[in-house]
């Protein structure tokens, strides 16, 4: 599992990292979290933060489909891992079903928890096909919303079920 | 952002290497297997190791497996996650299934391993804050200072156990194996756990908690009840966790033990004694419930009033009783629910 | 116009931002980055309140990798965002005043570097002695040890008294008279998306600011005013909020420093702030002690209302003077009250100020009238929907403060919401343990005043269509996740025949878009609605001249649909119409505005609370509490708001639900409490609760449609209202359980276990009798014509007992 670790500059390595299918070279210290990472050294400001200890969701995204915390994951143990983050949702402009449903049914409102939801339903939905309502909320009970009150975006979820399943275009 | 403070980071291949790493280190270093409790504390300049040990993978650590005599050996690198949907673990051990299900969100026990929530850290809303808070308090003891602002006067620290796994465990009388750099050892796990809110967990620092047994279900009833404001993220404001030999409705053995109403699991040991022997009638629970609440003494640490969570300790003392009275062997239920 | 079917308008149609939401393109302000970029970070005050000794930056300016250091001297002008309480500094200067308060400020290479240098700044304290609650405010103070130098008084930073219509003769009528007290806790927005500015000060003397605010134009404003440039220099953008609340909708520090810094070093820099740090921002819901008396007919209804509040104001006054007269202004919008006494003050305290959230001021007074209502009902054995029903406002009537009711749906959302809950069938009748609840409230659409003395328009939306049909719409006003931008774009295109989806929308910059007075007291759908279809029309107008004379026909028979103009058959692509029209006249480009009628009464302090339109809502709760533990939950919720016009069910439901949500958890769980000390109990999203989606029940939203004749194809608001009946809804459904009053928030296990116990004396937690507090003389003021009058009230309790 552990590859080739150069050390850089000032204690910083240099991690081979694979996010959404594309692998990149990043400089990083040890202490940097992979949130960090995405964010300031891949560019990729879609996992959004809002408390970085984990208390509130926010950062969600897939490491070879669980769904963890990014704030509170070491870039430096994230080397051989598939990382998934809200950008690998789409198939080009092509929405992923469930960023569809969440379109439709207006379950994003300022936006901000939205990358994070939608990576723990992706999760849900990829283990749970057709989940109940009890399970929805199970399944996003770990990230926190201050504008829908989460019936949109449960609603969301189950529709986005459905259709995956077929039932309901 | 709150950001980690600088660290190396070393990656042992086994657990007897990490058990080298941190006594090389003595002091410096700090084991970190799931990062849920330590990297929060390191981000807010409560712990700040110089070296941090990667447990994430040691193959001594992992597996879950039923032994040939029907005892449950669970490594401590397993997830929580892991851990709570494992058929063994739900076929006899499931009270410890309904706790680490309970504990914070799914993202945090998808990473968060049961060794984590073994040795979890105790708690208190003094301590864990930023730096920058706790500086404007003044320090306490369990960090930088020489005080606790909870109690000025006095010279312990009052911070609080708050594991969900351990009462159960204790409850199901579990034991702990411990790897260090002179070998390992295994103890019955309530020994690691003392009252003192500095050090709460009786270990030497460069030993690794590798696994835990549970002994053979044999028609054992157990269950646990975690009380808290939300039904999710929150950590206990008390735990209860009970486990019941009954034969023809009378007690042979009884473990009860209190999470979160001090800095150690408590067993309610005059509850245990008042209920052994006896038909588990509602009047046993009732005297024992009472009793059971003696040893619990919240502060004002935590979450919620502490003279309501010291009396929520009977009710829920009581509520699980009742519901191990009514069930059938292996069957526990407990809740982290708030309906009654 | 008035007379064409819409096709857009009350659609469900997706946002227009939704696609960049859902795919994490949108870009937040921490999400942008510029080449060169510093990081600054902001050293807080560790004490509630004591003098600045000495504040020596030398070794943190020294550390590598700082670029720049400030501290009070290099931003010495005082700012707020009401001109009458200009009274913070962004870096404090002489006092710190809660723990938490801006020190000194460092713009460094990376945050880490910036963290270490603001550990390296030495302050000294000399302690004053803290305030930390509106009692402790109200007590005598020495000159030397006040928060404030200039207030009415001591601590007390402002106090109103108004007596509107014969208050003393209403209570003499009254055949019943109740004196409640309440508590309403405070509690924060905390929006998910903390607080982040980025300023970029360029060698031409410009400077630009990227911030997460609801307000760039009040924003731009105090940039002028503090850091002493010319607002012709100075461009805010206000990037995509991920939440405000109203949390976003002051200025902060952090926003000068971020600037001043950039002005110092040359380079952009980001001021992101940390969670712990929005808690110290707040501007969240002001604690509110309140003392109402209640007057009434022997059949219940009002003949006088008397309501005293004490605002927990905190350490500066931000938006407070305003929340002080909300919690007074709309006590008589929902219920014919013919002499109201209202007195309100706000005390300064030692921890971080208090300003709008959600409802604003309006709120906690609401809670209280609510209870107190339910209180009556009980006391008269009339079910709380009765004893409401009997006593409604009407549309197009006045109020005893010269409020003007327009359109109004009140009583449809009470009978909507009792029927759809079955709240009279289950109203004292539910087992023991299990209770529902009732309240209603009304809100604002707009504030009828701005914030500073303002005679131009509140808001305008200036549309370009060029050549090929494309519309753009410049607009001032900030989409804060409450769907402004889908509302924009949705009338322009309304009017224009296009779909949302065509409409290019450049919003919230100073330097391109017109002024507008930003998001705050739901006006946006309002005021920027009807600015957007003035400006459209004239647009229309424009473009129906061309095709017109290119068609031949009358322009009264031309219809705009589908991106065509036509005349029956014949028809010209919007395209074509553009290319025409601006042959004819030059380039298309049309502003239009709104400005809000004139409607403050004759009297000082009328300001706050008229609007030109007001929402209505009615609530029910169904709860179940066990008796062994306190523990509350809350089943159900129905909930039906007057919203005027639906634009858009599914940003309408959002908001309800959102506002629902809120309320759920301002009552059972949220709480910005403090230690003795000073310091926030929790400032974490551990620590300080708010719901998961566990916690939250079902929810039935019933939209009830008034046609407001003057909103926006008749909308008024829905992102505020829905809030305030809840948590009265819920402590009146826990009385409805279990027979006990929590008579403040949050509510707590612990309070209704107490209550239970004092079964036998008065089964109630709440605060105590409240201080005697010098009030001034009350402002007298008669009613406006139109307003209830105590004769009309005690005639209908007459005729009403002779039935």
């Amino acid at each position: 599992m552990a590859t080739q670790q150069s050390v850089g500059q000032a204690g910083r390595l240099v991690l081979h990292l694979t996010v959404n299918g594309e692998t990149a070279d990043v400089l990083a210290p040890p202490a940097a979290t992979l949130l960090e990472v995405l964010r300031e050294s891949l560019g990729l400001t879609g996992t959004k933060h809002g408390c970085e200890l984990g208390e509130c969701g926010l950062c969600t995204v897939l490491v070879d489909g669980t769904p963890l915390l990014a704030c509170l994951l070491l870039a430096v143990e994230m080397e051989g891992r598939q990382i998934a983050t809200v950008e690998g949702l789409a198939d080009g402009t092509r929405l992923a079903p469930l960023q569809e449903a969440f379109r439709e049914l207006g379950a994003a409102q300022c936006g901000y928890c939205t990358p994070g939801m939608l990576m723990a339903a992706t999760h849900l939905l990829a283990t749970v096909p057709s989940p109940t309502e009890g399970q929805i909320r199970e399944a996003l009970s770990g990230n926190l919303c201050r504008c829908t009150g989460y019936t949109k975006i449960v609603d969301a979820v189950g529709l986005a079920a459905r259709r995956m399943e077929g039932e309901d275009r | 952002m709150l950001r980690l403070p600088p660290f190396e980071y070393l990656r042992p291949r086994t657990v007897a290497e990490a058990a080298e790493m941190l006594a090389a280190h003595d002091g410096r270093a700090m084991a970190m297997a799931g990062g849920s409790d330590l990297l929060p504390k390191m981000k807010r300049g409560q712990i700040e190791p110089a070296y941090l040990i990667g447990l994430r993978g040691l193959p001594e650590m992992a597996g879950i497996s039923a032994e040939p005599d029907g005892s449950l050996r669970i490594g401590a690198g397993q997830t929580l996650a892991e851990v709570c949907e494992d058929p063994a673990v739900a076929a006899s051990a499931p009270a410890l299934a309904t706790a680490a299900r309970s504990v914070s969100t799914p993202q945090l026990r998808a990473a968060g391993t049961l060794g984590g929530n073994v040795m979890v850290d105790t708690r208190c809303t003094y301590y864990d804050q930023t730096y920058e808070w706790r500086r404007s308090l003044g320090f306490c003891f369990k960090k930088d200072g020489d005080r606790c602002p909870l109690a000025p006067g006095g010279s312990r620290c009052w911070s609080i156990s708050s594991s969900d796994t351990v009462p159960v465990l204790i409850a199901l009388a579990a034991s702990a194996t411990l790897t260090g750099p002179a070998g390992s050892r295994t103890v019955p796990l309530e020994d690691l756990y003392a009252d003192d809110g500095l050090i709460p967990v009786r270990k030497a620092p460069a030993e690794i908690l590798t696994s835990i047994l549970i002994p053979p279900a044999g028609g054992r009833r157990a269950t646990y009840w975690k009380l808290r404001r939300r039904e999710s993220f929150d950590f206990p404001i008390l735990g209860v966790a009970v486990a019941l030999d009954l034969r023809d409705g009378v007690v042979a053995s009884a473990r009860i033990i209190l999470g979160a109403v001090a800095s150690h699991p408590v067993r309610a040991t005059a509850a245990e004694d008042l209920l052994t022997g006896r038909p588990l009638t509602e009047e046993a629970i009732e005297e024992a419930a009472k009793v059971a609440s003696n040893p619990a003494r919240p502060l004002d640490n935590a979450d919620l009033e502490h003279y309501w969570r010291k009396r929520m300790s009977r009710v829920y003392v009581r509520r699980a009783l009742r519901e191990l009275a009514g069930s059938a062997p292996d069957q526990s239920q407990g809740s982290s629910k708030l309906r009654r | 116009m008035s007379d064409e079917p819409l096709r857009l308008v009350g659609r469900p149609l997706p946002r227009v931002d939704a696609a960049g939401k859902v795919t994490g393109q949108t870009r937040y302000t921490d999400d942008m980055s510029l080449p060169g970029m510093l990081h600054a970070r902001i050293r807080r005050s560790d004490r509630p309140h004591a003098r600045l000794v000495r504040v020596d930056t030398g070794r943190a300016a020294g550390l590598r990798g700082v670029h720049a250091v400030l501290t009070g001297t290099d931003l010495p002008v005082k700012y707020g965002i009401l001109p009458v309480s200009q009274d913070e500094r962004a870096l404090a200067l002489d006092k710190v005043r809660y723990v938490g308060d801006p020190i000194a400020a460092v713009a460094a290479v990376d945050e880490r570097t910036a963290d270490e240098a603001l550990r390296l700044i030495e302050v000294e304290y000399e302690d004053l002695p803290a305030v930390l609650s509106v009692q402790e405010a109200l007590a005598p103070v020495g000159d030397g040890d006040r928060i404030h130098e200039r207030s009415e008084r001591g601590n007390i930073q402002r106090s109103f008294a108004f007596d509107f219509g014969p208050v003393e003769e209403g209570f003499q009528a009254a055949d019943i008279i109740r004196d409640d007290v309440f508590f309403y806790g405070g509690n924060t927005h905390l929006a998910m998306e903390p607080h982040c500015a980025i300023a970029e000060a360029t060698p031409d003397g410009r400077l630009t600011l990227w911030s997460s605010t609801q307000v760039p134009h009040y924003l731009h404003r105090a940039l002028a005013h503090v850091l002493g440039l010319p607002a012709d220099r100075i461009r805010v953008i206000a990037a995509p909020v991920g939440g405000g609340f109203g949390g976003k909708s002051d200025i902060f520090a952090h926003e000068f420093v971020a600037a001043k810094l950039s002005m110092l070093t040359g380079r952009p820099v980001k001021a992101a702030l940390t969670r712990e740090e929005s808690f110290y921002c707040h501007r969240g819901r002001h604690p509110v002690l309140m003392q109402f008396r209640l007057g009434a007919t022997s059949d219940g209804r009002i003949t006088a209302l008397e309501s005293t509040t004490y605002l927990d104001g905190g350490a500066y006054g931000g938006h407070g003077v305003a929340s002080t007269l909300y919690t007074g202004a709309l006590q008589t919008t929902t219920y014919k009250v013919p002499a109201y006494r209202f007195r309100g003050l706000r005390g300064y305290t030692n921890k971080p100020a208090c300003g709008p959230k959600r409802g604003h001021g309006t709120v906690q007074p609401r809670f209280a009238l609510e209870v107190q209502l339910d209180k009556l009902a009980v006391d008269l054995g009339l079910s709380p929907a009765q004893l409401r029903r009997r006593q409604l406002v009407e549309e197009n009537s006045r109020t005893v403060n010269w409020l003007r009711i327009t359109s109004c749906g009140l009583r449809e959302c009470l009978d909507r919401v009792v029927e759809a809950s079955d709240f009279e069938r289950k109203w004292g009748k539910l087992p023991s343990g299990r209770g529902i609840g009732l309240a209603c409230s009304a809100f604002v659409s707009g504030s009828a005043e701005a914030i500073y003395r303002n005679d131009g328009p509140h808001t305008t939306v200036r549309l370009d269509v060029d050549r090929s049909g494309g519309v753009t719409a410049f607009c001032g006003e900030t989409d804060i996740g409450q769907g402004s931008d889908t509302v924009l774009a949705t009338c322009v295109a309304e009017v224009l025949g296009l779909s949302p989806g065509d409409i290019r929308l450049v919003t919230a910059d100073t330097d391109l878009t017109p002024v507008a007075l930003g998001s705050y007291s739901s006006r946006v759908t309002f005021m920027m609605g009807n600015a957007a279809i003035q400006a459209a029309t004239r647009v229309r107008d424009i473009l129906f001249r061309a095709v017109a004379a290119k068609l031949g026909v009358p322009a009264e028979t031309l219809v705009a649909a589908d991106g065509k103009i036509s005349a029956g058959e014949a028809s010209i692509s919007l395209a074509e119409a553009a290319a025409e029209a601006e042959a004819m006249q030059g380039p298309i480009s049309e502003t239009g505005s709104y400005t809000p009628p004139d409607l403050a009464g004759p009297y000082r302090g009328s300001g706050v609370g008229p609007s030109p339109a007001y929402s209505y809502s009615a609530c029910a709760v169904e709860v179940e509490v066990d008796p062994e533990t306190g523990i509350l939950t809350v089943d159900r919720v129905w909930v039906a708001h007057d919203g005027g016009r639906v634009m858009n069910p599914v940003l309408a439901e959002g908001q309800i639900e959102g506002s629902v949500y809120m309320g759920l958890g301002e009552v059972l769980m949220e709480e910005q409490a403090f230690r003795k000390q000073g310091l926030h109990r929790g400032p974490s999203l551990l620590d300080y609760k708010s719901p998961s989606a566990l916690e939250m029940p079902p929810v039935q939203v019933i939209l009830v449609e008034t046609i407001d004749p003057e909103g926006p194809f008749g909308a008024k608001e829905a992102g505020q209202g829905p809030l305030l009946p809840v948590p009265p809804a819920v402590c009146n459904a826990i009385y409805d359980a279990v027979g006990v009053r929590i008579d403040e928030t949050p509510v707590t296990p612990q309070k209704i276990l107490r209550a239970l116990e004092r079964r036998g004396g008065e089964p109630r937690v709440g605060p105590g009798p409240v201080p005697e507090a010098p009030f001034r003389t009350a402002i007298h003021v008669d009613p406006p014509p139109g307003a209830p009058t105590l004769r009309s009230v005690i005639d209908r309790a007459l005729t009403a007992k002779e039935a």
